[in-house]
């Protein structure tokens, strides 16, 4: 992603490149919440995405500790290592799952969605290097 | 590759959902079986799901798997009989106690689990499939 590119002056994909990962990684984790649908003591978990993409791109995230000097420990942030954050419950059933089949099931294909949205800007960034390239 | 990780979380629970619904037509295939000895009769099963996380380094993606079959310890029915040639010397059968709306019911949420899977997993097959066609 960080390829150093003349034609367009930095980066080919730009913030694009790590969002399609991060989206991607975004709907597994919802697929495994639709899969635990029925799973006992299963938690629904879901990617900070803000939180994530801010990690992706090299800054930190809003909470952490600044490291301003060398000796100073690494931040700790509000989400774990992996960047999930296990989701609210709104209606916690008896057997401890707490997936709201409805409510994930809207979030992936909303998710979907997002993904197409950053495909389709990846999608503008290359062909306006083929344009260049070619110059038709 | 893309959205991979989706087809086996989506599969997983697939599977586990089609043993649900087994479990389910064997028991109500069952519930109308007597017999004369209080011991042979069916036992309804019923699947325990868990859980299994795919990749050590993702904990927060995980499909479903079969833990175990339980079988139910409820005591069977006991009705009075004479004629029928099951029967035990005092003219007893015992049929499994077995709930056919507790079944259905439970084949309805099974189905639309699957539903739910089968769903996720064609949104996965699109979006991989959109992917590869990027700058095409």
């Amino acid at each position: 992603m960080s390829d150093s590119n003349p034609v367009t002056g930095g980066s080919l994909f730009g913030v694009h490149g790590a969002a399609l990962s991060l989206r991607q990684q975004r709907l597994e984790v919802l697929a495994s919440n639709i899969a635990n649908a029925d799973t006992p003591h299963y938690k629904a978990r879901d990617v900070d995405f803000h939180a994530a993409l801010q990690r992706a791109m090299g800054e930190s995230p809003p909470g952490t500790p600044a490291q301003t000097q060398p000796g100073h420990q690494g931040g700790i942030t509000e989400v774990g290592p992996d960047g999930l954050v296990y989701r609210l419950p709104l209606q916690p059933s008896l057997d401890g799952n707490t997936v709201d089949a409805e409510f994930e099931k809207a979030a992936f294909a909303r998710a979907a969605l997002e993904y197409r949205a950053s495909l389709s800007f990846v999608d503008g960034r290359v062909r306006k290097l083929m344009t260049a390239i070619t110059g038709s | 590759m893309p959205s991979m990780k989706i087809f086996d979380i989506a599969g997983s629970a697939m599977a586990a959902q089609s043993v649900r619904l087994n479990t389910v037509a064997s028991n109500l295939a069952n519930a109308g079986n007597v017999t004369g000895d209080p011991q042979a009769v069916y036992k309804p099963v019923e699947p325990v799901f868990s859980s299994q996380v795919l990749n050590a380094t993702q904990p927060g993606l995980a499909g479903v798997r079969v833990e175990r079959i339980e079988q139910g310890q409820a005591e069977p029915l006991k009705r009075y009989e004479p004629g029928n040639p099951l029967a035990d010397p005092q003219g007893y059968v015992y049929a499994p106690d077995i709930d056919p709306v507790a079944q259905m019911v439970n084949m309805i949420s099974a189905a639309r689990a699957y539903q739910a899977d089968v769903e996720m997993l064609n949104t996965g097959k699109e979006l991989a499939l959109a992917t590869l066609n990027l700058g095409r």
